[in-house]
């Protein structure tokens, strides 16, 4: 079972948590603004990599907050977590971390 | 009684304590410390079941939980039966019943080794998929069950678990799994250390192989005797916790590793307090893998009759359990090892009648002391065949010439044969943490190489064999540990090792023979029957990867995962192929290592305990009115409440009839309830439903629709403006989880400037909802301080007040289209507040209802509700609910979605109402609607019911269903193909009661 390193809270246990699907996917607002295909898309489409993925959890069983997170999607494991609302990790940063 | 085959000296049994047991309703001897497999062996007895396909009379091959072959059912009665146990780690105590499995009408003589002989032909590999294909009926009502019946493992208990099992959760500082040399010393390693040490061994005792080395000598000690030094050295040390009976099974992510501890199986009268099992979910900072290594039979033919087993079994019976496995003794080999156990069963009185080595010079140490001792001795030798029906009698031995093909045999007389190709490390455990395997070609073995998680393996599991080195190997690997977790190592000790001379050999595959490759039988897995040809056919029929071998042939698919099949299976698909190993590629180990109860996995969770039951506060209350309860996830709700001789139609009649005409009383309770609250708090109503909140009155009510960002329905409720920063929202009953996380969720990330706090409030208030047109009068006098008059409070309003005393929210609004209120006290005064209006109701005849008459009221009205009529695609207009769009809001969650063009498609479906012809036909939820009678197949389905009832209202059934453009068909007919015919129906406006809504404000 994964431990997951909370922004809040510190590691935690996966159970405490709950997936919230990809992180940095725009809200479709904007009646006016926004064609139909690119509302379709920040509704329905995904990114679904191999290899690193930004994606959004909550501890729901702890401190009741999402944040955002980094995994890896081959071998399951957390790269690193950060609040909702902060910056997009650098991808080629994290690898070479992860390569050390 | 006395056993035929029991040393008269050794071992590790308690000869003090002596005790019985039954085998296939047989009374045996046997004595503390035994196995089942090892009494039985001491008895003489060797045949243990019959074959999975074959039916080939089968005995012991290991003697540990390798085991493919012993599986036994064991329990006197079925509530404490368990099947497919292997028989060698099967502890004995006395009383214990136990019994073969998969032989009819006995073990000496079964029907089905006709497959064997007459039918084996037909059951070649891959026959799941080629003979019982045709015709395609008869799959499931003849071949399945008869192919069920015919092969197969032990019997189910009938009778529930009787046993208790417990959970544990463990954290610590260092793990050591197994505790043979390797593990020992890592052990002592770590413990020095002070750090938290846990140390697990899956046997009784600890010692692993060292319980049945008589030979080598360390620190100038026994082996036993070292074993129990360094056991009582690690119990004097409080940082270390010791398990025996406890099997490592499973290994997760961040050093999370499942064990399984046998609490209470070993013992006949065990404490009542104790559980059967416990299973530990321990948390290791670093883990030390010492696992061992396991035997590999040989596979030539005819190796699997009782009597054949792995040479270190062999040994460790006569060595740890006195039990003697044979009178006379073929050994096979490939290995050196074999030759230790050829001169541990001579010193123990089994007649080595010869040594076939395959090696044409083999040169090792034992093989010098086998010469020495007067055993026979043949290199480049195989034996080619065996016979004896139900015990092996005799074997063929015959010389490979230059080319490695085996010449004329001859015949050896004997009762055990014994084999070894040599050790496949066990490496299930660093697999299953997703390390990475080696291939290691001098080994001619698979052995961890990249790790993935913070562990290190030690000793056989890496390929170490040598004594003296595996000790060194746990040692450093013990205080390799203790670094990476940052403690640190005391002195290094050394051991010295004698008696234990270095061994090498092994072989991979088929071993060459002389005899007719299509009818031979030389078995590679012997618990699922698969044998060598069974592999060289799904090469041949064009199997490339192990992985479709393996589902091709079925090895290594049984209850062993393989164990000792695995790698001789790689290497006669590798031989088959002329591919080296590694390119063929390795099964992924999957946990659980050895079979583990369901029972450990459940633990507590049965019965009352497998999943919280939620109660409001008048359940007793009902309960003692005599109410029937419906789960509504974890809630008991009333469903209705009979009087005597009523069925849930008469009661649910009166009921409903009750709301119409004068008062009922209903619990509420489970209603989802947040508090929104804070200065943002309508700004963020705004954005969480459809509807417009900003201009809402304190004290007043709204229904609000929820939608996703895609625009369905989600969720709705009625929602009280209780002050300008302060929303009671309800939500569906289900719901109430989901649209908190919702909320929260936009609240956290898309509108964090908005200053609201959210909290749940569903446990904390009581609601009591009082229905009908006399529901004024009902709580009237329970009330303080507000007005009821419509004009004061009308229909959608909500006041803070006193009912019975307590500080209550009241709301005017209603489920069942009448006059309605519904109490909100807080959940400690739920029943008394709950008690009171009902006595207050007494002059009224006040009915207490249920879920089921709530849902009739509501659908009377057409009131949908969410997860009913809606599936998690319906937009707010296909359910009729347009009109809760707020249109000139700038921005809600849902809004963008929703303007989407297929969202306003003219054939989506909508929700009507339907009638049927026959006012006495009620329509089945979830039934197909299609719009022709007469239905052609395949059907063109435009719709479904969503739900149905017979109306007492009404007098007659109405159903709502969704329809394919079904506003547009209103007045129409559609119909209802069902079994035992088709049902007309016409389509209504989905509203079957007062339309007008006047009996609201009655």
């Amino acid at each position: 079972m994964l431990i997951i390193n909370c922004p809040i809270c510190g590691p935690r246990p996966e159970i405490e948590f709950r997936y919230g699907g990809e992180a940095h996917v725009a809200r479709p607002a904007g009646t006016e603004t926004l064609d139909d295909q690119t509302v379709a898309d920040r509704l329905y489409m995904r990114t679904n990599p191999k290899g690193l993925h930004f994606e959004r959890w909550r501890h729901a069983h702890g401190c009741g907050k999402y944040f955002n997170a980094v995994r890896d999607t081959v071998s399951d494991f957390f790269v690193t977590t950060y609040k909702a609302g902060e910056p997009k990790p650098d991808v080629a940063a994290l690898l070479k971390d992860q390569a050390r | 009684m006395s056993a035929p085959f029991r040393l008269p000296a050794g071992g590790r049994i308690d000869r003090s304590k002596p005790l019985s047991f039954s085998f296939d309703g047989k009374s045996y001897p046997g004595f503390a410390g035994d196995t089942l497999a090892s009494a039985l062996i001491a008895s003489g007895v060797h045949l243990m079941g019959r074959s999975f396909k074959y039916h080939r009379p089968r005995g012991f091959l290991t003697a540990g939980p390798d085991e493919p072959n012993a599986l036994v059912g064991v329990g006197a009665s079925d509530d404490r039966y368990t099947p497919n146990l292997r028989a060698p780690v099967v502890e004995l105590h006395d009383g214990l019943v136990a019994e073969s499995q998969n032989r009819w009408p006995s073990l000496s003589f079964d029907v089905g080794a006709i497959n064997d002989v007459l039918l084996g032909r037909f059951i070649p590999a891959g026959f799941y998929y080629k003979t019982f294909m045709w015709p395609k009926s008869f799959w499931k009502s003849v071949y399945e069950p008869k192919i069920r019946a015919a092969a197969g493992l032990g019997r189910p208990p009938k009778d529930p678990d009787s046993a208790r099992y417990t959970q544990v959760y463990h954290h610590t500082d260092i793990l050591v799994i197994g505790t043979g040399p390797a593990g020992l010393a890592a052990a002592l390693a770590a413990a020095k250390s002070g750090l938290r040490v846990l140390v697990c061994d899956e046997q009784p005792e600890f010692g692993g192989s060292l319980l049945h080395d008589l030979s080598s000598s360390i620190d100038g000690k026994t082996p036993a005797q070292f074993v129990a030094d360094a056991v009582a050295d690690l119990a004097r040390q409080p940082n270390v916790t010791l398990l025996t009976r406890t099997t490592a099974f499973g290994y997760t992510p961040h050093n999370m590793i499942g064990l399984i501890e046998r609490v209470t199986d070993h013992i006949a009268h065990a404490d009542p307090k104790l559980p059967r099992e416990r299973m530990w979910h321990v948390r290791a900072g670093e883990v030390v893998l010492a696992t061992g290594a396991i035997e590999r039979p040989l596979v030539f033919p005819e190796n699997d009759r009782p009597g054949v087993m792995l040479a270190d079994a062999a040994r460790a019976y006569a060595n740890r359990w006195a039990a003697k496995p044979g009178s006379r003794a073929v050994v096979a080999t490939a290995d050196d090892g074999a030759y230790r156990a050829a001169l541990d069963l001579k010193a123990a009185g089994v007649e080595i009648a010869l040594i076939a080595d395959m090696r044409a010079n083999p040169t090792g140490a034992l093989v010098a002391q086998a010469r020495a001792a007067g055993i026979r001795v043949e290199t480049g030798s195989v034996v080619t065949g065996t016979r004896g029906r139900l015990r092996v009698k005799t074997a063929h031995v015959a010389r490979l010439d230059a080319n490695g093909n085996a010449g004329a045999p001859e015949p050896f007389a004997c009762d055990l044969v014994l084999m070894s190709g040599g050790w496949t490390p066990t490496v299930h455990l660093f697999s299953q943490s997703r390390g990475k395997l080696r291939w290691d070609e001098a080994l001619g073995a698979y052995v961890p190489g990249t790790s993935a998680e913070r562990e290190r393996s030690a000793g056989g599991c890496r390929g170490v064999y040598d004594l003296q080195a595996v000790l060194a190997d746990g040692t450093a690997a013990g205080e390799d540990a203790v670094r990476a977790a940052k403690g640190m190592p005391g002195p290094s000790r050394g051991f010295m090792v004698t008696g234990s001379p270095a061994t090498s050999g092994g072989y991979l595959g088929a071993v060459p023979h002389d005899r007719n490759p299509a009818t031979v039988k030389a078995f590679v897995d012997f618990q699922n029957d698969v044998t060598a040809k069974d592999l060289k056919l799904a090469t041949r029929e064009g199997m490339r990867s192990i992985e479709h071998v393996k589902r091709y042939t079925t090895t290594g698919m049984a209850t062993d995962q393989g164990k000792t099949s695995n790698m001789n299976a790689l290497g006669i698909v590798s031989d088959s192929l002329k591919t080296p190993i590694p390119q063929i590629g390795l099964t992924t180990f999957r946990m659980p290592y050895t079979p583990v109860t369901f029972g450990a996995f459940a633990g507590a969770s049965r019965g009352d305990l497998f999943d919280p039951v939620r109660r409001t506060p008048a359940h007793d209350w009902a309960v003692a009115e005599g109410a029937t309860f419906e789960p509504v996830g974890q809630w008991k709700r009333a469903w209705w409440f009979p009087k005597a001789g009523e069925d849930m139609h008469a009661a649910v009649d009166r009921e409903v009839k009750a709301i119409r005409t004068s008062v009922g009383l209903f619990d509420a309770s489970t209603l989802g309830k947040i508090e929104v609250v804070g200065p943002d708090a309508a700004k963020f109503m705004e954005l969480m439903y459809t509807n417009a909140w900003a201009k809402l009155g304190v004290g007043r009510c709204r229904y609000g629709v929820m939608l996703r960002e895609d625009g369905f329905v989600m969720d709705d409720g009625v929602i009280g403006r209780i002050a300008d920063d302060r929303f009671h929202v309800t939500t569906t009953t289900g719901g109430a989880p989901r649209v908190l996380a919702h909320m929260e969720d936009y609240l956290q990330t898309e509108f964090p400037h908005l200053d609201v706090w959210l909290t749940s409030i569903t446990e904390q208030w009581a609601v009591i909802a009082v229905q009908g047109p006399k529901a004024r009068e009902v709580i009237a006098p329970l009330v303080d301080g507000v007005d009821l008059s419509t004009a004061a409070f009308p229909h959608m309003s909500v006041r803070e007040c006193k009912v019975c005393g307590v500080p209550a929210r009241l709301f005017r609004v209603s489920f069942t289209g009448e006059l309605g209120f519904e109490i909100n006290v807080p959940a400690d005064y739920g029943r008394a507040v709950w008690e009171a209006v009902h006595a207050s109701g007494k002059p009224f005849g006040i009915t207490p209802y249920g879920t089921e008459a709530m849902h009739v009221a509501r659908a009377e009205k057409g009131y949908i509700i969410v997860g009913q009529e809606t599936d998690g695609t319906a937009t707010p207009d296909d359910v009729g609910l347009g009109w809760a769009i707020g249109k000139t809001k700038p921005d809600f969650v849902g809004k963008r979605a929703l303007a989407r063009p297929s969202m306003a498609n003219a054939d989506r479906k909508q929700l009507v109402g339907l009638l049927t012809k026959d006012p006495k036909t009620t329509l089945e939820e979830g039934a197909q609607i299609v719009a022709d009678a007469h239905v052609e197949m395949p059907a063109r389905m435009i719709g479904h019911v969503t739900s149905s009832y017979q109306s007492p209202t009404l007098g007659r059934s109405i159903a709502m269903a969704m329809v394919k453009g079904g506003r547009a068909r209103i007045g129409s007919s559609l119909f209802v193909p069902m079994p035992d015919g088709v049902i007309e129906a016409t389509v209504v406006e989905p509203i079957f009661y007062d339309k007008e809504g006047a009996r609201l404000d009655a």
